[in-house]
C-alpha cells in the first residue's frame, strides 16, 4: 500500500552534504508497519535534523503514538537546501525517516513550533510534501496539518497553513486527536469540514477555519461558527509527569546533533515568574517527576543508549526538589562503564548551584552558565530574575575557584524601561565578574551572550513594544565599547533577526501572507544567520500592507484585543496586566510554590496544583524567594515612552 | 584501572548499506556507544578528561561500503572475545557489525602505519555520451597494466601537484560489461536503483595506500572525464606487506587466543 522511495532516494546522497542525516536507523528508530485502518502520523520538526533530532516534545509524541495499536508515528526533518534541490530537481517529496514514505501519504502532517524563525520552513516542508500549502485549498484525501509547541500559543500567523492547532501537553491530546481521525477515515473521509469541526471540538485543539475573522480597525476578532466551537481555546495540561515517563528510548542519532546525549526531563512547568519567560508562564504549574523515576530514567537511559553524558532538564533545574542529593545518588551510581558526565541545563545563579555543578562536572569542565539576564537589580526587578550582585559575584567566585576559566552570562538587552545605565551594568558585571575570576586564575574570562529582546504572548511584556533595529544596535555598542580591551568578551544576535521574530511573535492571521511571500522568495531556514535576510520580510509587510512598526515597536494598550486573546494558557489576563503594572513599578513577585498563591489563573481554573516533593525553598537561591525584595528599591521609576503610530490598514 | 597499559585487541568490522552514509567520525562514535552498551571492560587515558583508547584505520570516505574495516582498542583485561565481539555487533547500527577480533602483539604497528594496500570491488557505469564504448574495457585494462607510468594533477593545499598512480595500483581487473543487467552480488543488501540503460561493469582493483592512500574513483577518472562513475564502491580488504608476505590486519600483528575462546 506504501511504497518506500529508498531506491529514488539512495542515488541522491552520495551529493549531498551529511547524507546520514537521511537514512534514519538511529538506535531506538521505530519501524511501524502501515497496515490498513492505522493512523498515520509523520512528525515533523521544521529545522535542520541536528537542530530537529534531540527535540523531547516529538520523541515523546512519537512513542506514545506508536504504542497504540490504532496508529503510527514516523519523523521528517527540513531537508537541507542542498537536498532540497535534489529533491525537487527529481519530482520527489518530503519523506519519513523510518520506511521512507512520501509526507502526502500520511494522515496527519504534525510540526513542532519551536521558534519563530522556523514558520517559512514549516510552508516549505509542507510544499515539498506535495500538499498546497493553504489550509483552505486542500481536500480531503490530503493530509490534516496540525502544529503544536509554544509557539501554537499564538496561532495566529500560522492559521492559513495549519489546519489545527493542539495547545499545551501533547501526551494526551495525541491519543484523542487520533480517535476523531481514525473515526473520520473509517467514515469514508468524505468532507474535511467534519472532521475539522469535530477537532474542534477536542479540548486544547484550535481550528482556525472554524471562527469567521473581522476586523475592527487594525484589530482581529474571531468568531466560533459554530455553538461547540469554543470561543476560548484552553491549554492541556498533564497534571502528574509520573504518569508519562517518556521518553523510554531516546533516539540516539547516528550523525553528531546539538544536546547529543541523554535528556531526562525532571519537571515541567515554571514558577519563578521570570515576567520576559513565554515558556514559564505557560507551562505552569511546576509538576515534578518523582525522584525514583528520574534516577531509573537515568539509569536505564544510559545502559540503553550508551551514551556517556546524560542532562538533567527542565526550565530551571537546580530548583528540583532535593536536587543536591540526585545528583549526589547519580553520581555515586555510576558504573564502571566509562566516566559519565552530568549536566543541568538553566543553572541558578548562586554558590550553591556552582556546588553542585562542581561535583558533577568532576570529569569534564566546559564553560559554566548564568543568566542574569539583566545588568541593574532595578532592571531584575521589573523582569522579575530576583538575582542579587552578590549572588552573582558569588557564583562567579565558586565557579573559578572550583577550576573554570571561563563563564559565560546571558542578557537580554531591550527590555522595560531599560535606560542605558541598566544596559551599560551588563558591561559592569561582566568586568567585574572577569575581574573576581582573575584573582583565581589570570586566564579567567568572561562572555557576555546579549539578545534583544522580543516580547511573547501570554506573558506581562505582551503589552511592551519591542526596541528597534537601531537602538538594538546602539545598546549592544554601549556594552562593546564598554568591554573593549578587558578579557570580557561580548556576543550577540543579529538585532535584524530579532526584528523580524517580532512580526512573527506577536503577529495576527495577516501576517500569514507575509511569511508566505518571504517563503516564496526563497527564505527558508531563517534561524540561521548565513540565510537569514530581513528585506524580503519587509518588502513583504509592505506588499501586504502591514506597517511593521505597528506589530513590533508599538505598545499595546491595556484593552485592545489581542490576537491570541482566544488562546489561553490559564493565566488571567488581569494578572498579567497586573503583573505588568507591576513590573513597570520595578516590584518583584515571589515563587508561588514556597509561597502563597497570587492567583494568576491557572491552577485555580485548571484544578491542578504544584507536584513539588519539597515545600521549602531550595538552601542557596534567593531569588524568587521572597527574601531580598526590598533590595534596591530607591531607583525612580522609569516612565515608559508612549508613541502613538500610524496604525495599519 | 586508569591509564594502565590494558589488553590490546583488534576489531574487523563491517559497514554496509544505508550506515555507509555517516561519516568516518560517526563510526568512531557509534562504537564508543557501543562499547558502553555492551558493557566492554574499556582502557582509559589517564588525564582530566579521560576517554577510551581506540584507534581506528584509514577513514573509509562517507559513501563506501566495507567489508574489512579495522580498529585496536584496549581493554583492562583478557575476554571472552567472540562474546565480545557478539555482544559489540548486537549494539552496533544494522549494517555495521564485528566480523573478526583477535588479541594484538605488543608493540604491533598501528593500522595507519601498517597498512600498505586496499583491495575494492567497484560497481561502476559508463556515461551514455557515446565519448567512450564498453567494448574498449578490456583494450584500456592492458594499457593501464603495461604503462610505466601515469601521471595525473592534483590540488593540494591549493598547488597543483603532479602525482603517477601507476605504482599505487598492484592489480586491476574488469567484469562486464554486462548492458542492462544488475550486478550478480550487489554490494548492499539495499534495494538499488538500477538505471537499465546504463552499463554497468564490476572493477576490482588493489590500490596502495602509502606514500599516499590512492581511491579507485582516481583510477576510474584515467579513462577521461566522468565516462566512467563509481555508483558503489566496497572495500574487501586490507593488506600489511612486510618481508615478502601479504597478511590481513588479523593475522599481521596478532597473538595466539589462550583457553576458552581460542580458535
Amino acid at each position: 500500500m506504501t511504497t518506500s522511495l529508498w531506491p529514488e532516494i539512495e542515488p541522491l546522497l552520495p551529493g549531498v552534504e551529511k547524507p546520514g542525516r537521511y537514512i534514519g536507523m538511529e538506535r531506538g528508530m521505530q519501524r511501524p508497519r502501515h497496515e490498513l485502518g492505522l493512523v498515520r502520523w509523520l512528525l515533523v520538526y521544521p529545522d535542520s535534523y541536528e537542530v530537529g533530532l534531540p527535540n523531547q516534545g516529538l520523541q515523546i509524541l512519537y512513542e506514545i503514538v506508536n504504542e497504540r495499536d490504532d496508529a503510527l508515528a514516523e519523523r521528517a526533518y527540513a531537508p537541507w537546501g542542498d537536498m532540497e534541490a535534489a529533491l525537487r530537481g527529481r519530482g520527489l517529496p518530503l519523506f519519513s525517516l523510518e520506511n521512507h514514505v512520501a509526507a502526502s501519504e500520511f494522515d496527519v502532517i504534525a510540526f513542532n513550533l519551536a521558534a519563530e524563525l522556523t514558520y517559512t520552513n514549516v510552508v516549505n516542508c509542507i510544499d515539498l510534501a506535495g500538499v498546497p500549502v493553504r489550509a483552505a485549498d486542500r481536500t480531503a484525501d490530503q493530509p490534516l496539518v496540525f502544529a503544536g509547541g509554544h509557539c501554537a500559543f499564538n496561532p495566529e500567523p500560522m492559521a492559513d497553513f495549519v489546519d489545527a492547532f493542539a495547545m499545551g501537553d501533547g501526551e494526551e491530546l495525541a491519543g484523542e486527536i487520533t480517535d476523531v481521525v481514525r473515526r473520520w477515515t473509517a467514515a469514508g473521509r468524505r468532507h474535511r469540514e467534519e472532521v475539522l469541526h469535530e477537532l474542534a471540538t477536542v479540548p486544547g485543539v484550535y481550528v482556525p477555519s472554524m471562527y469567521d475573522v473581522s476586523y475592527d480597525g487594525p484589530f482581529q476578532r474571531l468568531t466560533p461558527r459554530y455553538a461547540d466551537v469554543p470561543a476560548v481555546v484552553d491549554k492541556r495540561t498533564v497534571a502528574d509527569l509520573a504518569a508519562w515517563p517518556y521518553p523510554k528510548q531516546q533516539l540516539v542519532p547516528l550523525v553528531e546533533v546539538v544536546h547529543d546525549r541523554l535528556n531526562v526531563e525532571i519537571f515541567r512547568g515554571c514558577t519563578r515568574g521570570c515576567r520576559f519567560c513565554q515558556a514559564g508562564m505557560i507551562t505552569r504549574p511546576v509538576r515534578e517527576r518523582p525522584y525514583e523515576q528520574v534516577r531509573s530514567m537515568v539509569q536505564g537511559g544510559l545502559a540503553r543508549s550508551g551514551y556517556d553524558d546524560v542532562s538533567l532538564t527542565s526550565l530551571s533545574s537546580a530548583d528540583f526538589s532535593g536536587i543536591d542529593g540526585l545528583v549526589a545518588d547519580l553520581v555515586n551510581e555510576q558504573s564502571g562503564c566509562g566516566n559519565v558526565a552530568l549536566s543541568l541545563p538553566s543553572l541558578r545563579v548562586d554558590a550553591f548551584t556552582v556546588g553542585i555543578a562542581a561535583d558533577i562536572q568532576k570529569v569534564r569542565r566546559t564553560g559554566l552558565t548564568f543568566a542574569p539576564e539583566a545588568g541593574t537589580w532595578r532592571m531584575r526587578q521589573v523582569i522579575n530574575k530576583l538575582i542579587t550582585e552578590e549572588d552573582l559575584y558569588a557564583a562567579a567566585d565558586a565557579a573559578y575557584s572550583a577550576g573554570w576559566r571561563r563563564v559565560k552570562l546571558y542578557f537580554l538587552t531591550g527590555l522595560p524601561t531599560e535606560m542605558d545605565v541598566d544596559t551599560l551594568g551588563i558591561a559592569e558585571l561582566a568586568r567585574n565578574v572577569v575581574e573576581i575570576g582573575q584573582k583565581h586564575t589570570r586566564k579567567a574570562a568572561c562572555t557576555a551572550s546579549v539578545g534583544g529582546f522580543v516580547p511573547k504572548p501570554h506573558t506581562p511584556f505582551q503589552w511592551f513594544g519591542q526596541n528597534g533595529i537601531d537602538e538594538l544596535h546602539r545598546k549592544i555598542f554601549l556594552i562593546k565599547d564598554a568591554l573593549k580591551g578587558t578579557r570580557a568578551e561580548v556576543r550577540w544576535h543579529d538585532p535584524p533577526a530579532t526584528y523580524a521574530e517580532g512580526i512573527a511573535s506577536r503577529g495576527d492571521r495577516r501576517v500569514g501572507a507575509v511569511i508566505e511571500r518571504v517563503w516564496r522568495q526563497g527564505g527558508v531556514f531563517q534561524e540561521w544567520s548565513e540565510h537569514f535576510a530581513l528585506g524580503p520580510w519587509l518588502d513583504a509587510m509592505a506588499a501586504e500592507g502591514l506597517d511593521p512598526e505597528w506589530y513590533v515597536t508599538r505598545h499595546r494598550e491595556h484593552d485592545e484585543p489581542l490576537p491570541w486573546d482566544h488562546i489561553s494558557a490559564g493565566l488571567h489576563r488581569d494578572f498579567l496586566w497586573m503583573d505588568w503594572q507591576a513590573a513597570l513599578a520595578e516590584h518583584g513577585l515571589p515563587d508561588c510554590r514556597w509561597t502563597p498563591c497570587y492567583d494568576c489563573g491557572v491552577c485555580t481554573d485548571y484544578a491542578l496544583e504544584h507536584v513539588v516533593a519539597s515545600a521549602v525553598p531550595p538552601a542557596g537561591g534567593s531569588q524568587g524567594t521572597g527574601q531580598d525584595l526590598a533590595r534596591g528599591g530607591d531607583v525612580p521609576v522609569a516612565i515608559l515612552p508612549t508613541r502613538k503610530r500610524a496604525v495599519a490598514r | 584501572m586508569k591509564g594502565e597499559r590494558g589488553v590490546p585487541v583488534r576489531l574487523r568490522f563491517t559497514k554496509r548499506g544505508r550506515v555507509r552514509f555517516i561519516s568516518h567520525r560517526d563510526v568512531a562514535r557509534a562504537f564508543e556507544r557501543a562499547f558502553r552498551i555492551a558493557r566492554a571492560p574499556l582502557a582509559f587515558t589517564e588525564g582530566f578528561n579521560p576517554h577510551p583508547r581506540i584507534s581506528f584505520g584509514l577513514a573509509l570516505p562517507t559513501g563506501t561500503e566495507s567489508d574489512a574495516e579495522y580498529l585496536d582498542v584496549e581493554l583492562t583485561e583478557e575476554t571472552d572475545l567472540d562474546r565480545f565481539a557478539a555482544d559489540v555487533t548486537e549494539a552496533l547500527p544494522e549494517g555495521m557489525g564485528v566480523t573478526g577480533v583477535e588479541f594484538l602483539a605488543a608493540r604491533a604497528a598501528s593500522l595507519q602505519q601498517g597498512v600498505t594496500s586496499i583491495s575494492y570491488h567497484v560497481e561502476a557505469f559508463f556515461s551514455d555520451d557515446g565519448a567512450w564504448s564498453p567494448s574498449d574495457v578490456e583494450a584500456w585494462v592492458q594499457d593501464v597494466l603495461a604503462a610505466d607510468a601515469l601521471v595525473v594533477s592534483l590540488r593540494r593545499k591549493g598547488r597543483e601537484v603532479t602525482d603517477d598512480l601507476r605504482p599505487a595500483i598492484s592489480a586491476l581487473e574488469v567484469e562486464g560489461p554486462e548492458a542492462g543487467s544488475p550486478p550478480a552480488n550487489p554490494p548492499s543488501h539495499d534495494a538499488t536503483a538500477i538505471d537499465t540503460r546504463a552499463t554497468c561493469v564490476n572493477v576490482k582493483l588493489e590500490l596502495s595506500t602509502q606514500p599516499r592512500n590512492v581511491r579507485p574513483e582516481e583510477v576510474l577518472a584515467l579513462v577521461g572525464p566522468g565516462c566512467l562513475s563509481a555508483r558503489k564502491v566496497l572495500r574487501i580488504e586490507q593488506w600489511i606487506e612486510r618481508d615478502g608476505s601479504r597478511l590481513t590486519p588479523l593475522e599481521a600483528d596478532t597473538r595466539p587466543r589462550a583457553g576458552i575462546g581460542a580458535r
